[in-house]
């Protein structure tokens, strides 16, 4: 282990069968960095973050968490860190203060202790009036937040949490990323997978993309765009069945062209300016939208597709 | 130290999932009650019922009621019905349906530790409910001697031998439908396993093949603890049991760390 790497892994293989799932990729995080797991189902995602929780063992390649052998360590490892995996999991016939204090009880913690963090959990995550109800009540956010309390528990040095805000309101997202945030400011390293951009955007210092197990751009949010997009999109929808239609008429106004079903993007430096010009040449959509390049364009860039499909 | 020697085993951990069943059956006493009914209920009807039908019996020189006779078998069911019941449909639950072995994995227990605490946790019930059964056994006054206290542990390892299986059995389950399948096993080892009349009964070959049940060898090595009549094969009859619960936890441990340890 070398500097301030909580994490390292190299060269790090998973395969089922004939089936690679993760073909080999590197990755080093340090303390107290937010860092994310981008890319679609299937992309190999959960199967990295099991190896990372010193769950799962690597078929191949090397991994070192906090310095330390997840092969020889694993029971060490995983008592210092938080998982919040993509599904809640929780313990259905308990209530949800006992969900709390029980799985503290698997970290050696005292039942005083757990007592004390449950209820002071229960209040970070907005869960106090509930704390007595069973957990099969409870809403999808209210379970997510229960689940993220409960990687809490032993107060770790890592969170990892999978695809966290899948299947919330935005309501319920905008609080999680909250309470996230609290989290990253009192110095516990994030490793998040996400499928979402705006996610991916808001939360993460540095992340990687991952298409078909592998890792095909890694860098900060902004650094990511600047490289693999540019400033500005112009999003054109027309009345036709098929946007390819326009892919040829529509091409040397910008760097690219990129057809979607439902809508034709232009990545341009100045939105505006390129609009003006398609109306200019007579081409009229019946909408046009000019916004940022976002994290969703350097994936179109670099996987070919959209990342929700 | 030993968790080291024998990985397939677990650790102190493990004590770790016995609180957590008695955690989850505290919110559900009403289990925990008819636990102890079930086999209450099979001494009343069976055996006082076709007691007054069947009259006394021989065993082995010993002329006994037939309460006397099948009130062991009884026990012998009821811990075989207990652990099978516990290990194969809450842990299909937990394995299969509410993840909560998945949760259970983030922590610093592994795998052998679950399985190992399942077991544990079926060996506490058991000592509890085999307990009250020899109470009422004793009540019913259909053992003549002290030394149905015997009973006891030779019931607890019954419940080992079945929860271990069961726990095996549990990790080839694909959906609720496979369950039929338990119900398929069960049915004849209960009918068959010289619980209800002697297997000399049986034709030879018969005789043969119930000879293998877990279930015949814990009814006949209760038999004879209740009656005292002590003898070299019981010891057999328990390395028997021990070698079967042993195979069944390896079978587990290792089918358990395929599905959640991919």
């Amino acid at each position: 282990m070398t500097g301030t790497h909580v994490l390292e892994a190299h060269q790090l293989v998973k395969r089922f069968g004939e089936f690679e799932a993760v073909k080999g990729i590197d990755v080093e995080i340090d303390r107290g960095e937010s860092f994310g797991f981008l890319g679609p189902n299937g992309a190999g995602k959960t199967s990295t973050m099991r190896m990372i929780s010193a769950v799962s063992q690597p078929s191949g390649g090397t991994i070192s968490i906090f310095g330390l052998d997840p092969r020889t360590h694993g029971p060490e490892i995983r008592s210092r860190l938080g998982v919040v995996p993509q599904e809640d999991s929780l313990e259905l016939e308990l209530s949800v203060r006992h969900n709390l204090e029980m799985f503290g009880r698997y970290f050696d913690l005292s039942r005083r202790v757990v007592r004390e963090r449950a209820t002071e959990l229960l209040e970070f995550t907005q869960l106090t009036e509930r704390a007595n109800d069973k957990v099969d009540n409870l809403s999808g956010g209210m379970k997510r937040r229960l689940t993220i309390a409960r990687g809490l528990m032993n107060r770790p040095e890592i969170l990892i949490l999978d695809e966290p805000t899948t299947g919330l309101d935005p309501q319920a997202r905008h609080l999680l990323w909250d309470r996230l945030y609290r989290l990253k400011r009192e110095g516990v390293t994030l490793i998040i997978t996400t499928h979402y951009m705006d996610e991916a955007e808001q939360l993460c210092d540095r992340l990687v993309v991952m298409d078909q197990g592998s890792i095909v751009a890694e860098g900060a949010p902004r650094t990511l765009i600047e490289q693999f997009s540019t400033r500005e999109v112009v999003e054109l929808r027309f009345t036709t069945d098929d946007h390819e239609e326009y892919f040829d008429r529509l091409a040397p106004f910008a760097e690219r062209v990129e057809v979607l079903p439902d809508r034709v993007l232009l990545y341009v430096n100045n939105g505006d300016d390129t609009l003006r010009d398609v109306h200019a040449a007579h081409i009229t959509p019946t909408s046009a939208l000019v916004r940022r390049s976002s994290l969703e364009d350097v994936f179109l860039h670099l996987t070919g597709r959209t990342l929700t499909e | 130290m030993l968790a080291r020697s024998f990985p397939m085993i677990g650790s102190r951990r493990s004590l770790r999932v016995l609180e957590r069943n008695a955690m989850i059956y505290r919110a559900q006493w009403v289990m925990l009650v008819s636990g102890f009914f079930e086999p209450l209920f099979y001494l009343l009807s069976i055996g006082i019922g076709l007691n007054k039908l069947v009259g006394n019996l021989h065993v082995h020189g010993q002329v006994i009621s037939y309460v006397a006779f099948v009130a062991p078998g009884m026990l012998a069911t009821s811990a075989m019905n207990g652990a099978m019941i516990d290990s194969i449909f809450n842990t299909f639950f937990r394995l299969k349906i509410s993840h909560s072995y998945d949760a259970i994995l983030a922590t610093p227990l592994e795998v052998t530790d679950i399985a190992l605490g399942e077991v544990l946790w079926a060996l506490s019930r058991a000592t509890v409910y085999s307990a009250s059964f020899i109470v009422c056994m004793a009540a019913l006054g259909d053992t003549s001697s002290p030394w149905v206290i015997f009973c006891w542990p030779g019931a607890i390892l019954t419940s080992l031998t079945f929860s271990c299986m069961g726990l095996a059995a549990c990790t080839f389950m694909r959906t609720w439908q496979d369950f039929d399948l338990v119900t398929l096993v069960q049915l004849p080892l209960f009918l068959f396993s010289g619980t209800f009349f002697p297997i000399t009964s049986y034709p030879h070959w018969l005789g043969a093949i119930v000879w293998f049940s877990p279930l015949y060898q814990s009814a006949a090595l209760l038999r004879g603890l209740s009656l005292g009549q002590f003898d070299w094969i019981m010891i057999f009859r328990a390395g028997y049991l021990l070698f079967i619960a042993l195979i069944g936890l390896y079978i587990a441990a290792r089918r358990f760390k395929k599905i959640l340890t991919p």
